[in-house]
C-alpha cells in the first residue's frame, strides 16, 4: 500500500466556537496520534469553516479524494479517522458531514451560499500571510496601486453597488469620493470593528479567519482617499480578533503591503489596532471617533460627517469590516462581477450569523435578493423539534422583528426596511412558537437602555419609562392603556434622539407590538404568557390523572412546595412554587402542567 | 506592613507600575483609554488613589480621567474574584434560556450579577455574546467556554471549578 500519510492535509476551525466546543483538545488528538505513528501528515489551523453548528470541524484533503468534512469530532474518534481516512484511504463516512464528490444532508447548507467575503475563512490559516497571498491575497492592492488611479478605484467602488454592511446601507463608492475629495493632505481611514449587536459575530468571524482581506481593504481605501494613518477599532471582547490582526500588521509591513512606499508606488500607509472598552454606543461612527481621541464615547451632530470633519478633525473614512473584505475581491474581480449578485439596489453578497431556533447555525454568506424563507429554511434547515417557527429578528437591537407573514420577502435594503425591521449588520435570530415577543421586546430595551450614553432626554428617560412598562407587562402588572403609552413613548424616542442608538431602540417594541399585538394583549388582560416564558405569569399544576406519585418531583424542588403520599397523587404549593420548572423536567409522566 | 502602602492605599509597587505605564503612553495622542487598560490589565482594577497618581503624572485633569473611565464598562473600580465567570446574556443565549442560567450561578454562589463572592474567588459577570452562538447558551470561566448548558450542568461546573482548581487541583 503507498504512504498516504503525506498525500493527506488535516485542517482544523480553530475560531473562538470551534475551540468552545473542543477542537483545540481535537487538534491536541490529531498531533498525539501522528506523533505516535510517526505519520508526517501536516496538521494545519483555519478560521471559521461556517458550519459552527457542527463543531468542532475537521477538514481531511487528499489527494485523489477531495475534502471531507467532519463535524462534531470527538477526542476518540481521531483514531478511527487517522487509521481509515489518512493511512487507510477510505474517508469514515459516518462521521462525515460534508464530502467532495458525494451529497451528504448537510449540502443544502451550501447550496444557496456564495462565499465572497468568507472566501478565504475556513480554509486559510489566518496567521499566515503566504497562505493568504496563495490564495490570490494582495492581488487587488497590487492591482490598485499599480495599475489604477485613485479615481479609477473610487469609480470601481461606486460601479460595483456595494452598501456599508455595519447596517445603514450608505454606498461605499459615494463615501469614498466625499473623503477624496476633501482638501488638506492629513486624512485617516478606520475600521468599524465593534460590533456591538448582542447575538452577532460576522465581523468576528472575519476578523478571526482572514485578517489579511480586511487589511487590503482598507489599504486600498487609503491609496484611494489619499490617507496615510488607519486604525482599527475592535471590540473590548475580541481578543483573538486583535491579536490576529497585530500578526497581520506586522507580516504585511515586513512583505511591503504596508509601510513606507508600498509595492514601489511611492504611497506610505500606517495601521493600528485600538481596543474598545466596552461600550455599545462606540459603534456609532462619531462615537467611535471621540473614542480613539480618548474621550467619552459619545456621538455628536452630524453634518458635519467624518468625511469632511472626522478623527483630530481631518477628513476621515469609516466603514465596516465587512465593507472592507468585501473590496480586495471588488478590484481584483471587478465591478461587474459583484454586481452580477443581488438586486436593483442591494447588490453583491451579506454574511448573515443564523442562530436561535434553527438546525444548522452557523455563518452564512447569500446573494442578495434570496427570502427570508429560503435562508431559514434551506439554508438553515428549519426549526428543530418539529417546532413552528414564529419570527425572525433582524438587526438586533436597532432592527426588529419579521413575522411569518413577510417570510417571504426578499432580503434588500428597502424590502427589509418595509417590515419596520433594518438589514443591520447581519444579526439573523431565529424564533419559535416558545419564544415570547414581550420578552424578546423587553430583553432588546433593557440592552439599549443600559448604552444609552445619556445625551438625550428622550434616549435616557424615555427608554427607561419604556422599559418600566415591559417590566410591569412581564411581570403580570399590566395596565390599560399601557400598549398604547409604548407607542407613544416609542414615537417620541424615535423623532427626539440625537443617534441612530436612541432612534431605533424602540423598534424591537414596535415591531413586536405591529405584528403580535395579541401577545400583548394577552399578557395585559388576560395575565397570560401564551409562550409560556414570563415566569410571575405562568402556575404549576400536577395533574392527579397522570400523577402517579413516584415522588421523583418532590426530591427535585429546590423549596418543599410539593407534597403527596407516595403511590397517590402530589399537589403543588403555589404560594411556595418558584416556577423553576426542576419537577416538570423530572417527571416521567408529563403529569407537571404549565399555563 | 506599616510602610508598604502609599497615598490613598496604594502600594509603592503598584505607583512603580502606574509610573512606568504613564511614561511609556506619555507621547502618543489619545493615549489614555489603552493607558487605562494597561494599568487595569496590571493592577486588576481602577481604585481611586490610582486614578490619582495616573492624573498626577500625565498631566490629565483627574475629572477627565474619573469621567473617561466611569463612560466604559471595562474599566472596574473594585477588585474582582480569582476567577471571572463570564454568563453570555446576548440575543442567542437569551432565546435558548440565559436567563436561567444566570439565576442558577447566581443562586449558587449567594451573589447578584456582577457581585463577587465573599471568599473572593468568583465574579459573575453579565456579558453580550460571547461570539458561539451556536453553542447558546454558553458562560465563560476564566479562559475556558462551557455551551449548550442546562441550569443543573452550569451549577455543577462552577461548583467543581471552583474545588477542581483552588483545592484539589494544585496542578491547575
Ligand atoms: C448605536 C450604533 C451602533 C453601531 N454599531 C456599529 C458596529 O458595531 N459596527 C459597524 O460597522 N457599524 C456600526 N454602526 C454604524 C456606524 O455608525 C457607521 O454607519 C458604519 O461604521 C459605517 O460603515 P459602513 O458604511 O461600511 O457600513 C452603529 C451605529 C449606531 C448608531
Ligand atoms: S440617542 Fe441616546 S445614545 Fe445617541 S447620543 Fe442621544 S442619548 Fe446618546
Ligand atoms: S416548579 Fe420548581 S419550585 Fe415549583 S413545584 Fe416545581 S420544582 Fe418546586
Ligand atoms: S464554524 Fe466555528 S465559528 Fe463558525
Ligand atoms: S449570544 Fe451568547 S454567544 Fe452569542
Amino acid at each position: 500500500m503507498p504512504d498516504r500519510s503525506t498525500s493527506s492535509k488535516v485542517t482544523i476551525g480553530l475560531s473562538s466556537c470551534g475551540v468552545a466546543a473542543g477542537a483545540a483538545q481535537v487538534y491536541e488528538a490529531f498531533r498525539r496520534e501522528f506523533d505516535e505513528r510517526g505519520l508526517s501528515t501536516p496538521l494545519r489551523r483555519t478560521g471559521c469553516i461556517g458550519m459552527c453548528y457542527r463543531e468542532p470541524l475537521v477538514d481531511v484533503d487528499t489527494e485523489g479524494l477531495g475534502r471531507v468534512t467532519y463535524g462534531g469530532v470527538t477526542t476518540e474518534q481521531v483514531a478511527r479517522i487517522v487509521e481509515e481516512h489518512i493511512i487507510g484511504g477510505k474517508p469514515v463516512e459516518e462521521f462525515a458531514v460534508r464530502m467532495e464528490g458525494k451529497r451528504l444532508e448537510d449540502e443544502a447548507y451550501y447550496d444557496r451560499q456564495v462565499r465572497l467575503v468568507l472566501r478565504n475563512a475556513g480554509l486559510i490559516d489566518p496567521e499566515s500571510i503566504d497562505e493568504y497571498i496563495e490564495a490570490g491575497g494582495y492581488q487587488g492592492l497590487t492591482k490598485a496601486l499599480t495599475e489604477m488611479t485613485p479615481e479609477e478605484i473610487v469609480e470601481t467602488m461606486k460601479e460595483s453597488g456595494l452598501r456599508g454592511r455595519g447596517g445603514a446601507g450608505f454606498p461605499t463608492g459615494v463615501k469614498w469620493d466625499l473623503a477624496r475629495q476633501q482638501p488638506g493632505d492629513v486624512k485617516y481611514v478606520i475600521v468599524n470593528a465593534d460590533e456591538g449587536d448582542p447575538g452577532a459575530f460576522m465581523d468576528r468571524s472575519v476578523l478571526e479567519g482572514d485578517p489579511h482581506s480586511v487589511l487590503e481593504g482598507l489599504t486600498i481605501a487609503a491609496y484611494a482617499i489619499g490617507a496615510s494613518e488607519g486604525y482599527i477599532y475592535a471590540r473590548a471582547e475580541y481578543p483573538l480578533a486583535v491579536r490576529r490582526l497585530k500578526m497581520a500588521i506586522a507580516d504585511s509591513q515586513e512583505r511591503g503591503f504596508l509601510g513606507d512606499d508600498i509595492l514601489g508606488s511611492g504611497f506610505s500607509f500606517r495601521v493600528s489596532v485600538k481596543e474598545g472598552a466596552g461600550a455599545f454606543v462606540c459603534g456609532e461612527e462619531t462615537a467611535l471617533i471621540a473614542s480613539i481621541e480618548g474621550q467619552r464615547g459619545m456621538p455628536r451632530l452630524r453634518p458635519p460627517f467624518p468625511a469632511a470633519k472626522g478623527l483630530w478633525g481631518k477628513p476621515t473614512n469609516i466603514n465596516n469590516v465587512e465593507t472592507y473584505a468585501n473590496v480586495p475581491w471588488i478590484i481584483t474581480n471587478g465591478a461587474a462581477a459583484y454586481a452580477a449578485y443581488g438586486t436593483e439596489t442591494s447588490k453583491g453578497t451579506k454574511v448573515f450569523a443564523l442562530t436561535g431556533k434553527i438546525v444548522r447555525g452557523g455563518l452564512v454568506e447569500v446573494p442578495m435578493g434570496i427570502t427570508l424563507r429560503d435562508v431559514i429554511f434551506e439554508v438553515g434547515g428549519g426549526i428543530p423539534d418539529g417546532r413552528k417557527f414564529k419570527a425572525v429578528q433582524l438587526g438586533g437591537p436597532s432592527g426588529g422583528c419579521v413575522p411569518e407573514e413577510h417570510i417571504d420577502i426578499k432580503i434588500d435594503y428597502e424590502s427589509v426596511t418595509k417590515t419596520g425591521a433594518i438589514m443591520g449588520s447581519g444579526g439573523m435570530v431565529v424564533m419559535d412558537d416558545r419564544t415570547c415577543m414581550v420578552d424578546i421586546a423587553r430583553f432588546f430595551l433593557q440592552f439599549t437602555q443600559d448604552e444609552s450614553c445619556g445625551k438625550c432626554t428622550f434616549c435616557r428617560v424615555g427608554t427607561k419609562r419604556m422599559l418600566e412598562i415591559l417590566d410591569r407587562i412581564t411581570s403580570g402588572e399590566g395596565r390599560e392603556g399601557d400598549i398604547e403609552r409604548l407607542e407613544e413613548l416609542g414615537k417620541q424616542i424615535v423623532s427626539s434622539s440625537l443617534c441612530g442608538l436612541g432612534q431605533s431602540a424602540p423598534n424591537p417594541v414596535l415591531t413586536t407590538i405591529r405584528y403580535f399585538r395579541d401577545e400583548y394583549e394577552a399578557h395585559v388582560y388576560e395575565k397570560r404568557c401564551p409562550a409560556l416564558v414570563c415566569k410571575p405569569l405562568l402556575t404549576y399544576e400536577i395533574d392527579p390523572d397522570k400523577c402517579i406519585g413516584c415522588t421523583l418531583c418532590v426530591r427535585a424542588c429546590p423549596v418543599g412546595a410539593v407534597s403527596g403520599e407516595r403511590k397517590g397523587p402530589h399537589v403543588i404549593d403555589t404560594e411556595l412554587c418558584t416556577k423553576c420548572d426542576a419537577c416538570r423536567k423530572a417527571c416521567k409522566f408529563e403529569a407537571v402542567i404549565v399555563s | 506592613m506599616a510602610n508598604t502602602a502609599g497615598p490613598g492605599g496604594a502600594t509603592p509597587e503598584q505607583l512603580s507600575i502606574v509610573d512606568r505605564i504613564v511614561a511609556e503612553f506619555s507621547t502618543s495622542r489619545g493615549a489614555l483609554i489603552p493607558m487605562l487598560q494597561q494599568v487595569q490589565a496590571e493592577i486588576g482594577y481602577l481604585p481611586y488613589a490610582i486614578m490619582e497618581r495616573i492624573a498626577e503624572r500625565s498631566g490629565v485633569p483627574p475629572a477627565r480621567i474619573f469621567g473617561v473611565a466611569s463612560f466604559y464598562s471595562q474599566f472596574r473600580f473594585e477588585p474582582v474574584g480569582l476567577h471571572i465567570i463570564r454568563v453570555c446574556e446576548g440575543t442567542a443565549c437569551h432565546v435558548q434560556g440565559a436567563v436561567d442560567i444566570v439565576e442558577a450561578i447566581c443562586d449558587e454562589f449567594g451573589v447578584a450579577e456582577g457581585g463577587t463572592t465573599e471568599d473572593g474567588k468568583f465574579t459573575v459577570e453579565p456579558v453580550a455574546c460571547l461570539g458561539c452562538c451556536s453553542l447558546a447558551p454558553v458562560i465563560m470561566i476564566d479562559e475556558d467556554t462551557f455551551g449548550r448548558l442546562t441550569p443543573e450542568q452550569a451549577r455543577d461546573i462552577v461548583r467543581n471549578y471552583g474545588t477542581a482548581r483552588d483545592e484539589g487541583g494544585a496542578k491547575a
